[in-house]
């Protein structure tokens, strides 16, 4: 038995596969890293909750033997906040996509970052919204196509790390579908993490955005993340100027970006005054 | 044999076949991968870690 076999056997929803998505999509590469790294943390399955929203990388949970849902679009964090909230003993990882967390669900990503609730959040960044066929989301790099923008879109996308960071989130990574191992370890590390964690997976979707960006195919789309994908130490080695030529260039920083233990966790805190209502002070 | 495909799951994008150091894999015409030199295979594990389709297994 290989490795991922055993993981299968394990932890998805038997006879659910092949699942829906289309050749060479990233999303069955994270939602597998994902189930590597509850396996790493050796976790029972009654001991995780996916909690996801709706977009293409929201299909994750129904593949999933775990406690899931498939919740409402851009309400994954609010739904999850709620599981966290009734049992704090839930490891609660939230599967969503770059629409789904930061157009629908933005307002609701910084208000969970800014409680700092021990949630693990992953957004599977595709560039585009891939179900509905296309259209640009808050995470299109300027300048690239979609249905939506079939001359280019104009706007900026989101730093998406250094919104979840500036609102409170305590533990920031990325990585990429390229990258496996390292992914496996910075949602491992995310889950491990008391607080808010947000993990942005740089993902390809062929279909609707590399098609009109004219990217390839599903192996060009993944050699792309390996030449722009930087870990984290090379990346800090760099000085200003090369740093810069590298952001120009489309290239950004991989691993473990942020980490602060010293901020308390909500769930915690609302014990806390709990305990403080019930002793009347 | 250590190299398993399952074929019912590939959707042939093709990622293991380009990422494979040893050009043990190829998408046939009917557009699955298949092991076309499955004696190089050097059990890297590049082709089962990145296929999303969980379609290549690989006994270690």
């Amino acid at each position: 038995m290989s490795v991922m076999e055993d993981l299968i056997a394990k932890y998805f929803r038997p006879g659910r596969l092949p699942h829906i998505w289309c050749p060479g999509c990233g999303n069955g590469v994270i939602t597998g890293a994902i189930v590597k790294a509850i396996d790493k943390q050796g976790l029972a399955k009654d001991d995780v909750a996916i909690i996801s929203g709706i977009g293409c990388s929201s299909r994750s949970s129904g593949y999933l033997d775990f406690n899931t849902a498939n919740t409402l679009h851009g309400r994954a964090l609010p739904i999850a906040t709620g599981v966290k909230m009734g049992n704090p003993k839930l490891n609660v990882i939230v599967c969503s996509g770059d629409g789904d967390c930061t157009a629908i669900g933005g307002n609701h990503l910084i208000h969970a970052a800014r409680r700092n609730i021990d949630l693990t959040l992953v957004v599977y960044n595709n560039s585009i919204y891939g179900m509905t066929g296309g259209q640009y989301s808050p995470m299109t790099p300027k300048g690239s196509k979609a249905t939506t923008a079939p001359y280019a879109t104009i706007e900026p996308s989101f730093n998406l790390l250094a919104l979840a960071q500036a609102a409170g989130a305590t533990y920031v990574a990325r990585g990429t579908t390229y990258h496996v191992p390292q992914l496996v370890d910075v949602i491992a590390k995310g889950i491990a993490h008391k607080g808010f964690s947000i993990i942005e997976v740089v993902s390809a979707c062929p279909i609707s955005f590399g098609r009109q960006n004219k990217m390839g195919g599903p192996a060009q789309m993944m050699m792309w993340q390996r030449d722009h994908g930087v870990l984290k130490a090379v990346w800090d080695r760099m000085d200003e100027e090369k740093k810069a030529e590298a952001i120009a260039a489309g290239k950004f920083p991989i691993g473990v970006l942020y980490e602060n233990n010293d901020v308390q966790e909500y769930t915690a805190a609302y014990d806390e005054i709990i305990k403080r209502a019930q002793e009347g002070k | 044999m250590s190299l398993k495909i399952i074929t019912k799951r590939c959707k042939g994008c093709g990622i293991c076949a380009a990422f494979c150091p040893k050009k043990v894999l190829a998408v046939s015409e009917i557009g699955k991968v298949e092991a076309v030199a499955e004696e190089n295979c050097i059990k890297c594990g590049q082709c089962e870690m990145r296929c999303p389709d969980y379609a290549i297994l690989l006994d270690k």
